[in-house]
């Protein structure tokens, strides 16, 4: 792999609570991004992509969770920032945007104060400028009559132009990385697509290096160099977006990827569905915690741990089973 | 308002000119008819307590042992005379003073010190709100007018005092929105994106908290108004607030009890009067909230 990683996650463990209520969120991810790379985290609600991402900004409330493992994002180790260099460390290195872009904005000022406002924090200039600087974020996510909008309030803004407001918001400090968490889902398509270009667009010309979080496959396609597929907390396959899509290895990537629409399904054709539902975080079950609803699974796949098998150049999956699971699937494999 | 602004930048003059929220939310009130006909009454009332004394038909002090209880109409007393033959239309306008003003500043001073609780015990959350909340429980137990009473009677009678104990009464309620208010504005996601950004503690409930929380608790402290002004006035008639021969509706109504049998409608007009002004105030506080509702 290159030298040149931007984000480093070694073994990252995140526990919500203590005792027997513990919900174990994130269970030993390890994650290399490198600068000027994407890289999509997918999976099911609840399989932890949120739960990562947050924490390389370490948003998480520090009384309710432990969080252990290692995080490097551009050469800070973002675990033991103190906090105001944690406040500092945010939004100028790293920043993120939200999913709704409604909630995520101040309903009492307008887009251009907030922008405004981040800039004037972390760079100490004067109004004026920081006035000049937003004018140039609105251009460069390319909202229509910028100088007019910048007076707009959240409310006045279509879901599209809000985004892109989030992301001119998230820009204000011109970071190095962008996180970005399930940034289309509460956009109509059409406007989906032009989001993700606009964020391939700017991951291309500022040279930034994002980290997405979606379970849209079809958008992790579009932005991504790179795609995760996280499950329960761990990450269980991972490679190179052309890899992932033409020849997933691990059983839920395969089932994730069946479980799409493609194109338009015949009249009466069921679109497949993997059954069963994930465990519950609070207590997961031994060995792989995809067996339970798994095609593929045996008797030992149900203890240990799984560990991760590297298949060929920067492509790895979290299972016993890879080596019948190239082969295209038949009803025969036992179960 | 610094030397920045003068940059001759086209654009960024355009945002400069950008209508606040303000403005916002004056336009909308401006259409709305039932909270601008309030707040026309409350205007009225506010110029009697400032300048009522100047334009009184008569003396609200001179008693006249022959002219006791006119009727409503009366030849000189437009709205009849009190017990000691005082005009009431002079001293309704003159009460107006004492009466407001009894109603306002405890709400003011509630507003200004229950919002700094709520908002600190609301942010913080934790040990902190626990102790602060479960303090101000205490005191909300109590039934208002009781406590207004009790601690008017501990601290003694006097219009300093009835401010005081009315002061007290408001914080507690006025803290418990404040830290609802803010309890929810810390959930947001906007907070969440504002520490993703890098906002401390401080900036956040600066911009973010303040911002979105003073509002509502401004809205619910001025629908306390009224009843700031009927409890003050309650003090008053059991002598605890204002003294005789002070003009100060509550005082009014108390003093001109006796007379409930022989004139009727001059016993109520000072009544009246706080009925309009209390209902005027709710009225307001119910036009400036939906003004303020953003997302209309």
């Amino acid at each position: 792999m290159s030298q040149d990683a931007i984000i480093e996650i070694k073994d990252l463990e995140v526990v919500f609570g203590s005792g027997s209520a513990a919900v174990r969120a994130v269970n030993g991810v390890t994650l290399r991004v490198e600068r000027g790379q994407t890289v999509a985290l997918i999976g099911e609600s609840g399989s932890g992509k949120s739960v990562t991402l947050r924490s390389l900004l370490r948003l998480h409330a520090p009384k309710k969770t432990t969080i252990k493992g290692n995080i490097r994002v551009a050469g800070h180790d973002v675990l033991s920032l103190s906090s105001s260099a944690l406040s500092n460390f945010r939004g100028e290195v790293c920043s993120m945007i939200f999913q709704e872009p409604l909630l995520a904005l101040d309903p009492v000022y307008s887009v251009g104060d907030q922008i405004v406002e981040s800039i004037q924090r972390h760079k100490g200039c004067s109004r004026a400028e920081a006035n000049k600087k937003a004018l140039e974020l609105f251009e460069r996510v390319k909202i229509p009559s910028p100088e007019r909008r910048l007076a707009a309030y959240p409310h006045e803004m279509s879901g599209g132009m809000r985004q892109r407001a989030m992301i001119a918001l998230a820009l204000a400090c011109d970071p190095q990385v962008l996180l970005a968490d399930e940034p289309t889902t509460a956009l109509d398509a059409t406007v989906q697509i032009q989001i993700l270009l606009l964020l391939r667009e700017l991951q291309k010309t500022l040279g930034l290096s994002i980290v997405f979080v979606t379970h849209d496959i079809g958008a992790a396609v579009e932005v991504a160099d790179r795609i995760a597929v996280m499950y329960a907390g761990q990450i269980v396959e991972e490679g190179d977006v052309r890899t992932i899509m033409r020849a997933p290895r691990h059983p839920y990537t395969k089932a994730l990827l069946q479980s799409r629409a493609h194109g338009s399904l015949d009249r009466g054709q069921r679109l497949a569905t993997i059954p069963g539902a994930p465990p519950d975080l609070a207590k997961l079950p031994p060995g792989c915690a995809f067996a339970p609803r798994c095609t593929y699974a045996q008797d030992e796949c149900r203890e240990g741990t799984i560990a991760l098998i590297s298949l060929g150049e920067s492509h790895s999956a979290r299972c016993r089973r890879t080596d019948v699971t190239h082969l295209p699937h038949t009803e025969s494999v036992e179960t | 308002m610094n030397a920045s602004l003068s940059i001759p930048a086209a654009s960024v003059a355009a945002i400069e000119q950008s209508p606040g929220y303000w403005s916002g939310v004056f336009k909308r009130f401006l259409r709305d008819r039932v909270a601008m006909i309030a707040a026309v009454v409350v205007l009225v009332l506010v110029l009697l307590a400032l300048f009522g004394t100047y334009v009184t038909p008569a003396d609200p002090y001179q008693s006249s042992m022959l002219k006791r209880l006119k009727p409503i109409g009366t030849e000189g007393f437009l709205l009849g005379t009190d017990e000691l033959g005082r005009d009431m239309m002079s001293r309704l306008m003159v009460g107006a003073r004492l009466s407001l003003f009894m109603g306002i500043t405890p709400v003011l001073f509630a507003f200004l010190i229950g919002s700094v609780i709520g908002i600190i015990a609301g942010y913080t959350g934790g040990w902190l709100n626990t102790a602060i909340m479960r303090t101000v429980d205490v005191f909300y137990a109590f039934p208002s007018v009781l406590l207004a009473i009790a601690l008017s009677g501990a601290l003694g009678a006097g219009i300093g005092n009835a401010l005081i104990s009315l002061t007290l009464v408001f914080i507690p309620p006025i803290c418990r929105v404040a830290e609802s208010v803010t309890a929810q504005v810390r959930s947001r996601d906007y907070v969440e994106a504002a520490r993703a950004s890098g906002a401390n503690a401080f900036a956040i409930i600066k911009t973010h908290v303040l911002g979105n929380v003073l509002g509502p608790i401004f809205v619910y402290a001025t629908s306390l108004i009224a009843v700031s002004m009927i409890l003050a006035s309650g003090l008053s008639f059991l002598g605890l607030g204002v003294k005789p021969p002070e003009p100060e509706w509550g005082l009014m109504l108390n003093t001109l009890r006796t007379a409930i049998y022989t004139q009727p409608w001059i016993a109520a007009l000072p009544g009246l009067m706080i009925f309009i002004t209390s209902i005027s105030f709710n009225m307001l506080s119910d036009g400036l909230r939906s003004a303020m509702d953003v997302k209309q």
